[in-house]
């Protein structure tokens, strides 16, 4: 029974183990201050100081993270493994939460909605995702999905006076609890087939059995179901274009990269720690069919947001090869590209949040013309991801679809990689007209282009600095993941 | 090797300096005229850092010069290695020679966004030096995709009417076709462990590389999908002629010049170097298509009504002796296909500038518009009369001997490769003379043709080096030969070797 939270069910949680949560920690504590002072401020000063404090909260999240580096092991009953894998995802989801609220900031005066508990939305919800990457026993896994994924579906309907934001979050509510509900089964039939819900014991039985039991296959299917449902992978993607055109920009900037990250995350963990029998197959047609679906259904797309729901499909969907390849080299892989698809997704959200304008009413391609002439910067800053997401080399995309693509290459999966190229070569044309519009067309006179505040500048600044750092100097953060990687399949 | 010398920085140097230039830029005011002249500054200090390698060139020895070799990324082993031989030397300074024409001509074409054209342009002339000096197969296909984003900017800001149609287009054939060019790579280092061009290239020699049989012919395809769109190769040349009409002066001459080069250079380097046994092997079929090429793109341009669009399908037409001559497998026809790259750069770049110039005064490429302009502008009509003939093949000028190169060495490979080729020739002068007369002789049809200026000194000092360089090259050809030969022989070797294989069987 060793590994199992039974077994250690009496012994109380030392020091040092509380921090091996510190960011989970900081993360709660900064968002229920934020739930508390909310009352307190004055209404018209709340947006600023509340979300001070919520950025605040971000970095000293990144701060604990590096604190919490130093503690590796496991903690809380061998239900939560801090090791470097976690600590990578920690690193993502939090920044992400810093460069979200950075660009909320400025979108929040603009779309004149009090913000209080938005911020600290975010803040909690942060904690979930980061317990989800460091959490190796099912059940909390599946809380912290549940903490991660109730935030968000407040999150986006936080346009409260659209009702095409009200409709996305119910839209989202209801498909996401239908899929957090086949996890839960999953999770139920996997302790029924192992006995137990913790990830290490579970590998180590499905690797001892001759044959893995049917029931963990149909429990790896229907925990698959659940976790793709939150990646947006398809055949599981239908609300995702919905949800992200309906859902405030800077939100779906979040909920694009960091939710997914961590759900990510969740699905390696499954895959190549409890060594999940049947996963192949199934991983190949997800990643094909998401691919092919996101960019075709993005081909035709004339809201941005649309677009870029679309492509986050696509984009699941070549994350997932990485998981169908050798884990030493699928791991890695897979991670630097959850990584790089957040500095260049956040961006792209962080240029759609301030074009938008109140009431979001320039999100269509039209919107975007002659952006060029009006504000280079921004159409720079634009263009950098688009290209990053296109995989032009120099930007982080390239080496993230490189790192993929051959380590599905050195499994074998000839196919699934032409299938992959092919795409990314399609999905060109479709960042390309946004691209073109901005470029090449007149502008609209009536479209304003509001300057681009300090906040914003920064989430802009940093997020170009990260996709071209990892497309220029991929190194670092590669051995990093292969470490981790190492780490994961001991 | 690691200590920075001028032997091995040079490369660097002179691949950067555009790009510093066009960062340099970028902090400067929006001041035309100044922007204008640092650019001026900048791409004339290229070319004369440039032809520092041509000078110290070593030309009889074989292999790479002016090497650098560091460590770049660990994982995937990606090296930041730089060279060149005998055949790219000649291109880095072809684009470094015609990028200060293109500033020149393009003084007073651009009027708005001209910061951003200038900044584009700079950083299309690093790409495209850096596709030619390479010697990383990522580190070449980084470069490769570099030159995309500029250019079809550069169409598709600052183009004619239907500018937009013609720099999608233009991007998405070139980003399908690479898309089988990365695969390919993709595989070389999967199996490989390395993306080094001459560490590969030893390895698949020595037959080291598992699995190398069968996947060759895809590989082969993979890389000569990804130039063919480049050169164009019929049937994948629709693109040019739309790139052409609808671009800038200045990014016609450097498309024109410099990137269909990058194909022909690519199938010289990559297709013979690395898969010599598929090139012979396919060599059949690519011929067919070359010399398809050479007639079909001199009869359409034959009938074009648009002077741009006809230069743009003579570049098909000239491009086919290019690839006729790389897959002759004879020292001739490559010589030839190096010489005519370059003769086709100078020349064909020059046309684009006389086609601009007149543009600006006109507004319309339309022949029938004109007619007599000998009148009103003699010295305009002299310089494209000389262009025009150093274009076509007119012995003493530089079109001449690489034509006579290639079509030699195809009449050594097989007779009838010279007899189809050859024909390609007199179409050319059929084409090129007869536009001259349309355009240029008998009276002014068009009375609006009357007033139009000649030539100004701007224009003139934008032409007469490329002039002075079409004779230069026709006359004195070996000064370019005898680096191209040695050069040539050795990209030759394995395929000699494999040809005396299969005679000793």
């Amino acid at each position: 029974m060793n590994g199992s939270p039974l077994y250690h069910a009496f012994a109380t949680p030392q020091g040092v183990e509380y921090l091996r949560i510190l960011p989970e920690i900081v993360l709660t504590v900064s968002g229920v201050l934020i739930m508390l002072l909310d009352p307190l401020v004055d209404e018209r000063q709340s947006q600023r100081t509340l979300g001070a404090i919520g950025l605040i909260g971000s970095l000293a999240a990144i701060a604990a993270t590096v604190v919490q580096a130093q503690y590796p092991g496991l903690g809380f009953w061998g239900m939560v493994h801090v090791d470097s894998f976690s600590v990578f995802f920690h690193f993502v989801v939090t920044t992400v939460v810093a460069v979200v609220i950075l660009t909320s900031y400025e979108y929040m005066e603009v779309q004149q909605i009090r913000a209080g508990e938005y911020y600290a939305l975010i803040l909690l919800g942060a904690v979930g995702m980061c317990l989800m990457s460091s959490a190796v026993e099912l059940v909390l896994i599946f809380i912290a999905l549940e903490i991660s994924s109730i935030s968000t579906y407040i999150l986006a309907g936080f346009r409260r006076r659209a009702a095409i934001s009200s409709e996305s979050s119910i839209k989202y509510f209801l498909l996401g609890s239908f899929a957090t509900a086949f996890f839960l089964y999953g999770v139920a039939l996997m302790f029924g087939a192992t006995g137990s819900t913790g990830i290490e014991r579970i590998g180590t039985v499905l690797a001892s059995a001759q044959a893995a039991p049917v029931l963990a296959y149909l429990a790896v299917a229907l925990m698959f179901v659940g976790l793709g449902f939150k990646v947006a992978a398809a055949p599981f993607h239908i609300w995702t274009p919905d949800v992200y055109e309906g859902a405030p920009a800077p939100v779906v900037g979040f909920m694009s990269t960091a939710p997914k990250a961590a759900v990510f995350a969740v699905l390696l963990r499954i895959v190549f720690e409890a060594h999940a029998p049947g996963t192949l197959w199934l991983i190949w047609v997800v990643a094909a069919l998401s691919m092919t679906l996101g960019n075709i259904g993005a081909l035709l797309q004339d809201n941005i947001k649309r677009l870029l729901g679309y492509s986050s499909i696509a984009h699941a969907g070549y994350s997932l090869v990485a998981f169908a390849a050798l884990p030493d080299q699928g791991i890695p892989a897979a991670m630097f590209y959850i990584a790089s698809y957040a500095a260049m997704n956040v961006g792209a959200f962080a240029v759609v949040s301030h074009f938008a304008g109140a009431a979001e009413r320039y999100v269509t391609l039209e919107d975007y013309a002659g952006l060029e002439r009006r504000s280079p910067v921004l159409a720079a800053a634009l263009t950098i991801f688009l290209l990053s997401l296109i995989g032009i080399p120099v930007t982080g995309g390239f080496f993230a679809k490189f790192y993929v693509f051959s380590a599905a290459l050195r499994a074998k999966l000839v196919g699934l990689v032409m299938i992959g190229l092919l795409n990314s070569a399609l999905a060109a044309y479709y960042y390309l007209r946004v691209i073109v519009v901005m470029y090449m067309r007149e502008g609209r006179e009536e479209v304003p282009v509001p300057p681009v505040s300090f906040g914003l500048g920064t989430a802009l600044g940093l997020s170009v600095v990260a996709t071209l750092y990892l497309g220029i100097l991929p190194g670092r953060v590669l051995e990093y993941a292969a470490k981790s990687a190492s780490g994961l399949l001991r | 090797m690691n200590v920075p010398t001028l032997d091995n920085t040079v490369l660097s140097l002179v691949t950067f300096t555009p790009l510093a230039g066009a960062f340099l830029l970028s902090l400067l005011p929006r001041r035309d005229r100044d922007i204008k002249v640092v650019s001026l500054i900048v791409s004339i200090a290229a070319f004369l850092v440039s032809l520092h390698l041509p000078v110290h060139l070593r030309r009889s020895q074989p292999g790479f010069q002016y090497e650098i070799y560091l460590p770049w990324i660990p994982t995937p082993n990606i090296h930041y290695h730089l060279g060149v031989d005998g055949i790219s030397v000649w291109l880095v300074v072809l684009t470094t020679f015609l990028t200060p024409l293109c500033v020149l001509i393009s003084w007073k074409s651009i009027h708005e966004l001209v910061k951003e054209f200038f900044i584009l342009l700079l950083f299309l002339e690093t790409a495209l030096i850096g596709v030619f000096v390479s010697l990383d197969l990522f580190l070449f296909y980084f470069f490769w995709e570099a030159t995309l984003i500029p250019m079809a900017l550069l169409i598709g800001v600052y183009g004619h009417g239907r500018r937009v149609y013609a720099a999608v287009k233009f991007f998405m054939y070139t980003m399908i076709a690479s898309v089988f060019m990365l695969a390919a790579i993709l595989w070389l280092y999967a199996r490989t462990g390395t993306s080094d061009f001459v560490t590969i290239q030893k390895a698949i020699q020595s037959g080291q590389v598992s699995g190398f049989a069968t996947a060759a012919p895809w590989l082969f395809l993979g890389f000569f999908v990804a130039f063919a769109v480049k050169v164009p190769l019929f049937p994948l040349h629709t693109w040019l002629p739309d790139a052409h009409v609808e671009a800038p002066t200045a990014g016609s001459v450097l498309l024109a010049g410099v990137l269909l080069k990058m194909g022909t250079y690519g199938m010289l380097r990559f297709n013979l170097g690395l898969f010599p046994e598929q090139s012979r092997h396919n060599a059949k079929w690519v011929v067919v298509l070359a010399l398809i090429g050479i007639i079909y793109g001199a009869l359409v341009a034959l009938v074009q009504p648009n002077m741009k669009k006809l230069i743009a399908y003579s570049s098909i037409s000239h491009l086919g002796f290019v690839v006729l001559g790389i897959f002759s497998f004879t020292q001739a026809g490559l010589d030839g296909a190096m010489y005519v790259m370059l003769a086709h750069g100078v020349s064909t770049g020059a046309l684009f500038m006389l086609a601009g110039i007149l543009y600006e005064r006109r507004h319309t490429y339309e022949i029938s518009e004109f007619g007599g302009l000998a009148t009103p502008m003699p010295t305009y009509a002299a310089f494209f009369l000389f262009i025009t003939l150093s274009s076509l093949g007119l012995p003493l000028l530089n079109g001449f001997i690489g034509e006579f190169l290639v079509l030699s060495g195809a009449f050594q490979a097989r007779a009838i490769y010279g007899i189809l080729g050859t024909t390609g020739v007199i179409w050319s002068a059929c084409y090129l003379l007869w536009m001259y007369q349309r355009v240029f002789l008998g009276r002014v049809q068009n009375s609006v043709n009357n007033s139009l200026p000649d030539l100004d000194g701007r224009e003139q000092i934008a032409l007469w080096p490329a002039a002075v360089a079409a004779l230069v090259m026709g006359v004195a050809p070996l000064v370019w030969l005898n680096a191209i030969d040695p050069a040539v022989s050795t990209a030759l070797e394995p395929l000699t070797q494999l040809a005396s294989k299969a005679v000793g069987q």
